[in-house]
């Protein structure tokens, strides 16, 4: 059982097909350096965030996903319920995380500069401006109470943008099916804490623009 | 059909517990509180003092507790968070029917059994705070003795295994909240139950945790003690070593003479109580009445099941 989890986090890929089957997940490497993102998020902040966080939600995901399949041949129903908080917690960490890595980049390669094309002009449609886009996504941030994500969505039923926010680890999915997520902040306090000298409002700029 | 949807999409959070969102997630009730504040904006401004709700600084100078809570950490902690959220609440309520209730009352209005209305989260952890610096002393630690040991050792078997219960509330409370041990007098774990046949057994000491802002005030418990694990309690000391943090609350933190006093004013309350509801009882006998016409005591509803009133 622990060589079987040695060889999962050396694997090069990022899924795992264990001997049951039951595929198991690996931290995703970061396409950046973790000081890449400085002054906006420090390197501090990055590598914990990645190496201790993210790694966490992953590990504890494969354990509840083990502990699920093994409920579920033994038809144990209610262990099989019991595990779905710690499925939506974990599952959810590790899925949020894996975006937000994605979306952020250094300002030498595009971060933070204002989205062009398609993205821009619906950005404009709808909420006016860029300015305002920002404005919201700040409010809702800052209104959240506890830990939690602010998005910027695609309803893909109603074909516009929408400004979101889940709880903890809740995927977006949660808030409604045809939501996708093209940009997400993370709130919870260890995103940003090490960097308490920046107000918060100032990380939610960075993170937004660093995104975008 | 679009039209509308567009206004409505950025939407409201609907989960009770998490509700927050200003302005987006009110219900009807809240409107209400909305409307009486403009009534008593009025009357705050022809000169009326009325009652702020005050930051106390904790029993001890910010530097005391290191090196197991940093100063630092208490500047932020007590100087900004806790500061924010008493000068927000004052701000919330400053001309409304809340401004002259105590800070208990508040939280058990604002509450609104599950249904939050927005002064609750601050009001909730202005009080939160107040009791966790006060659930810790320099040179704290070691173990509880007398009574309270007693209990200890009566209702989880032994302080040890009182620790591991203690430490795995705290861990296991997802995202942001608080880990209490309270004293439940005579509440069964169902809402509006009533105990048949009260005994001493029955008044226990138990672990819960809670999230984000609530508190055991809510569930009429008697808070005893708490450890705030939000990560901004402990990532500057402990970054996201959150189990380091709550052992060392343990072993040098928490003041044991803090939960026994807790823990002999919570027996007084519950005695006065049932003096009361004994009072009451005979008071309704005397007067021939057969029906039971003791008031149920507001208890906490795990479960709203007046679900159809959400959209």
């Amino acid at each position: 059982m622990a060589l079987r989890t040695l060889i999962t986090r050396k694997s090069p890929i990022s899924t795992h097909l264990g001997f049951r089957g039951l595929q198991t997940f690996s931290l995703p490497d970061l396409p950046y350096d973790y000081g890449a993102l400085e002054p906006a998020i420090s390197g501090e902040i990055m590598q914990l965030h990645h190496q201790k966080h993210h790694q966490a939600y992953i590990t504890n995901y494969n354990k509840a996903l083990e502990q699920l399949d093994s409920a579920i041949s033994k038809g144990d129903a209610s262990t099989v319920v019991k595990l779905q908080s710690a499925i939506k917690f974990n599952g959810g960490g590790h899925v949020n995380h894996s975006i937000f890595w994605k979306n952020l980049a250094p300002v030498l390669e595009g971060g933070g500069e204002p989205p062009k094309a398609s993205l821009g002009s619906a950005i404009d449609n709808h909420f006016g401006s860029l300015e305002a886009l920002i404005q919201k996504m700040n409010a809702e941030g800052a209104a959240l109470q506890g830990s939690g994500w602010v998005w910027l969505a695609v309803d893909k039923e109603l074909k516009h943008l929408v400004v979101e926010t889940t709880a903890n680890q809740d995927p977006l999915v949660t808030k409604g099916p045809s939501l996708v997520p093209v940009i997400g902040i993370d709130v919870w306090e260890h995103a940003y804490y090490l960097q308490v000298f920046l107000s918060f409002s100032s990380y939610l700029n960075v993170s937004f623009l660093a995104q975008v | 059909m679009a039209a509308t949807a567009a206004t409505s999409i950025s939407s409201p959070l609907k989960c009770g517990l998490f509700s927050s969102t200003p302005g987006f997630s009110w219900s009807t009730r809240s409107l209400q509180f909305r409307k009486n504040e403009r009534q008593n904006a009025r009357k705050a401004t022809r000169g009326v003092i009325t009652a702020k709700i005050d930051l106390k600084p904790p029993p001890y100078p910010l530097d005391a507790l290191q090196p197991h809570m940093s100063r630092e950490t208490f500047e932020y902690h007590w100087g900004k968070h806790h500061r924010a959220y008493a000068d927000n609440l004052n701000k919330q309520i400053v001309g409304t029917e809340l401004d002259r209730k105590t800070l208990e009352e508040i939280i058990l209005l604002t509450y609104n059994k599950g249904d939050l209305l927005p002064p609750f989260n601050n009001a909730a952890q202005v009080w939160n705070h107040t009791f966790f610096w006060e659930s810790m002393k320099p040179g704290g630690g070691g173990e509880p003795s007398g009574e309270l040991l007693d209990l200890i050792n009566r209702d989880f078997g032994s302080f040890e295994a009182f620790v591991k219960e203690f430490k795995t509330a705290a861990a296991t409370q997802f995202g942001s909240g608080w880990a209490w041990l309270v004293y439940k007098a005579n509440r069964l774990g169902v809402g509006n139950s009533v105990n048949p046949r009260p005994s001493e057994e029955d008044k226990k000491l138990e672990i819960v945790k809670s999230p984000n802002a609530v508190n055991p005030l809510v569930w009429d418990y008697s808070p005893l003690l708490t450890i705030d694990v939000w990560e901004h309690a402990y990532y500057l000391d402990f970054q996201n070593r959150r189990p380091d943090y709550i052992s060392v609350f343990l072993e040098k933190l928490v003041s044991w003479e803090a939960v026994s006093a807790r823990l002999e004013a919570a027996k007084a309350r519950a005695a006065e109580r049932e003096r009361e509801e004994e009072r009451k009882k005979n008071e309704y006998e005397d007067d021939d009445e057969v029906v039971d016409n003791s008031e149920p005591t507001e208890l906490y509803l795990e479960s709203d099941e007046d679900d159809s009133a959400a959209d």
